[in-house]
């Protein structure tokens, strides 16, 4: 019950000899099959005619980086069979409040094309989209085979849209809702899955804030016996994560609720041997309040992980070094600052196969914070895993020379965000631009493709960076910069670049006019409260008109000044679900 | 790098950065939320001054100044990552609205934002006729305001979130042409 649409066969083709085709149709679109990258199938669409059908026929998985680049009646006449679409919305500084509400990428003028044209959709991965409660119903309502839902930072739905997901989606496989800006009405939803539903895989409802029943949940996960992710949210207490993993000990990934539940020495006892019993455990994330008493309840599963995520948990140095050391295997570690430099030492030391770290500011604005880490432990960490590529760290000071040594010892950085708290901070110790620091950075780090800047930085960055980063794609740059220089020596380097973001730097119309040749090629650019103005906009939407050049009005500046500026290309022209405060020029 | 300076500074924080060459001047003005046009005449030159000296003087990263969406931290963690936050604390405040006869009460708990309040408060004064001039920023007929620890009457939206529900006591919307003609200690 499966129709795939067949093209119709152009018979006239094959009868003429002087067109001989290497193979039929058919085998073609199988091979392209196989090719599952966006980028691949891409590319594998500009290579001839007949690669461009057999990539459109074949092609079930569509990913869009930008939703108002393509229309959603583009998408479906191009690609007839469709069953996996990937969104994303909003500029990325939405999630720091840059972008004001109701700006737009609403999901459901898509959903309603879909449901026209793929009515055997299957999956839906939303990114910073927004989706109301009545788009989740008609979506479970459209499509009788979905079976995917992951909503990740998106807004505008409250817990009656899950129910109507929980309810109708009768194939549903997975069903993720991470970090959304919800309206949390309470945890009903989940007892809407019906007692016939056994198909779930995934479960993740970890930031929803309202208590579900839990005897719906456990019945769920133990009729539900392909479940490998389980997440839920802090309202689960201890004693009720060791219940849910003896009813499914075969879960991949957990993420446990609070861990904060006076527990006497037999529950401690049964939480271990739950978490011992869970042999394919290689993802532990959670964790609230997790203090140094009961965490030894997770050591039996610790040799086996991969990615610990102890982001929401405020661990003090010595909980890390004790835990860590049973940890042998991490690849991806997330961490609160809270641990401080000596707990990085620790993971430099217990974790040699690293690869991803990620330390988050547990007190971002905190003015007085004296805690927190600083550049020897990231040194620290460099130099006992040398297969670190990924790194986002939040400090409040750095240094030239530490950066230096950082890369020297893990060259192979494809991901290096580093965000020194301060805005404008030097190298604490000469006073100097931390230009150096990111120098290094782009010099030795040859694969690296996505840079967060911070700290006091002149034109000097930007110079090593066009000059170096050759295969850089994203730039995040916030309070730096001395001059249009800046940034034209990206906009003529970095030959890769697809997305650049910035905010608070003086780069003005000449600055975001050197990049004329550029801005096709890329996603998108974003540049607020730098020296725009709306002429140099105008100018840039005169000479590019397959680019969309938005300015964001805010009520203070004056006419003149385009404060918030968002570029992007499109084959659709401008969009027309603009709200008044989006100028599209 | 010097310490934040004294005790009142550190309460007056600034939406406006010390950027090198960067617009302040803009940076000063950007607000995400409402507010009355009177913040400008309504301070005095000593404020300004204040405030132009503090942008000086923290261009070489000296002082400690709180910026919209700065660092940046996305805001599903900001709102559930804060070392001493009560769990299942009750932030219950009054809230006034001139021209509604009722009082009501809103829980600041749950909200994570300045945007979230909002919204919050659009949805409670609903049914009152004049609910949607709230969203109507541009002619800001209405500006919100709360009561601080001190009993003085302060704008909503001038410091971080979480210093702000600690510290409000009451709220109240008023008519922007009454705002005018009180002195609001900004």
């Amino acid at each position: 019950m499966d129709p795939v649409r067949k093209r119709t066969k152009d018979l006239s083709k094959s009868v003429d000899s002087a067109h001989l085709a290497p193979f039929p149709d058919e085998v073609l679109e199988k091979v392209l099959s196989l090719v599952k990258s966006h980028k691949d199938r891409s590319s594998v669409s500009l290579v001839c005619k007949d690669w461009y059908n057999a990539d459109r026929w074949s092609r079930s998985k569509i990913f869009i980086g930008n939703c108002y680049s393509v229309s959603p009646e583009i998408v479906a006449r191009r690609f007839p069979n469709i069953r996996s679409v990937t969104l994303k919305g909003k500029p990325r500084f939405s999630d720091f409040n840059l972008v004001p509400q109701n700006w737009g990428a609403d999901i459901h003028s898509w959903l309603v094309v879909f449901a026209q044209v793929y009515p055997f959709l299957e999956e839906l991965r939303l990114k910073r989209m927004v989706v109301s409660d009545e788009s989740l119903e008609f979506l479970a309502n459209s499509f009788p085979g979905f079976k995917v839902l992951s909503l990740l930072s998106c807004d505008g739905f409250s817990t009656d849209g899950l129910k109507a997901i929980a309810t109708h989606c009768k194939n549903l496989t997975e069903l993720d809702i991470q970090e959304n800006g919800i309206d949390d009405l309470g945890g009903g939803w989940l007892s809407c899955f019906p007692e016939t539903f056994v198909s779930l895989e995934v479960l993740n409802f970890a930031s929803l804030n309202s208590d579900v029943t839990f005897d719906a949940l456990e019945r769920l996960v133990s009729r539900c016996k392909a479940l490998r992710v389980l997440k839920v949210n802090k309202h689960i207490s201890l004693e009720q994560i060791q219940k849910l993993l003896l009813r499914a000990p075969q879960l991949m990934e957990v993420g446990t609720g609070s861990f904060q539940q006076e527990l006497v020495p037999r529950q401690f006892a049964e939480l271990e041997t739950a978490f011992g019993s869970c042999k394919n455990l290689h993802t532990l994330s959670g964790l609230w309040e997790a203090s140094s008493v009961y965490l030894p309840v997770i050591y039996p599963a610790c040799a086996n992980l991969t990615y610990l995520n102890l982001s929401y948990a405020t661990l003090q140095s010595d909980e890390l070094s004790k835990l860590l050391p049973n940890c042998s295997n991490l690849r991806r570690l997330w961490v609160l600052d809270t641990v401080e430099d000596k707990g990085l030492e620790a993971v430099g030391s217990s974790c040699p196969l690293l690869e991803e770290l990620r330390v988050f500011p547990a007190d971002p604005f905190d003015q007085d914070m004296v805690h927190g880490v600083t550049e020897s432990g990231f040194v620290a960490v460099s130099s006992g895993c040398r297969k670190l590529h990924y790194v986002l760290y939040f400090c409040r000071q750095m240094t030239n020379a530490a950066v230096a040594t950082i890369v020297k010892n893990c060259p192979d950085f494809t991901h290096f965000r580093l965000c020194i708290m301060n805005p404008g901070q030097a190298d604490y110790l000469t006073n100097d631009p931390m230009d150096e620091a990111f120098g290094a950075v782009v010099k030795t780090c040859t694969k690296l493709q996505r840079l967060a800047v911070s700290g006091l930085l002149t034109d000097k960055t930007f110079e090593y960076i066009g000059k170096y980063a050759k295969n850089l794609e994203t730039l995040s740059v916030a309070f730096a910069g001395s001059s249009d220089r800046g940034m034209q020596s990206v906009m003529e380097g970095c030959p890769k670049l697809r997305k650049l973001e910035i905010r608070d730097c003086p780069f003005g119309n000449e600055a975001l006019l050197s990049g004329l040749d550029k801005y096709e090629s890329m996603r998108s650019l974003w540049m607020s409260a730098c020296n725009l103005t709306m002429n140099g906009c105008r100018q840039l939407a005169k000479n590019m008109p397959r680019l969309n050049v938005e300015v964001i009005k805010d009520e203070e500046s004056d006419d003149s000044e385009a404060d918030k500026v968002y570029v992007y290309r499109s084959v659709v022209g401008p969009r027309r679900d603009a709200p008044p405060f989006v100028l599209t020029l | 790098m010097g310490t934040p300076g004294l005790g009142l500074e550190i309460t007056e924080l600034r939406l406006g950065l010390p950027c090198m060459g960067g617009k302040s001047k803009a940076a000063e003005k950007k607000r995400a939320f409402w507010e009355i046009d009177g913040e400008e005449d309504g301070s005095s030159s000593t404020t300004t001054e204040e405030k132009t000296q503090k942008v000086e003087s923290g261009g070489k990263g000296s002082g400690n100044q709180v910026v919209v969406g700065w660092p940046p931290v996305c805001s599903y963690r900001r709102k559930n990552s804060f070392n001493g936050r009560e769990k299942g604390s009750k932030t219950y405040v009054k809230v006034s609205m001139d021209g509604a006869p009722i009082l009501r009460k809103i829980d600041l708990g749950p909200f994570g934002e300045y945007s979230e309040l909002t919204r919050a408060l659009q949805k409670l004064f609903h049914s009152f006729d004049h609910s949607e001039k709230l969203k109507d920023a541009e002619n800001n007929e209405y500006v919100t305001i709360y009561e601080d620890k001190d009993g003085d009457w302060m704008l909503v939206g001038d410091v971080p979130w979480e210093m702000f529900t600690e510290s409000c006591k009451r709220l109240r919307i008023m008519k922007n042409a009454d705002a005018k003609g009180i002195g609001l200690h900004v």
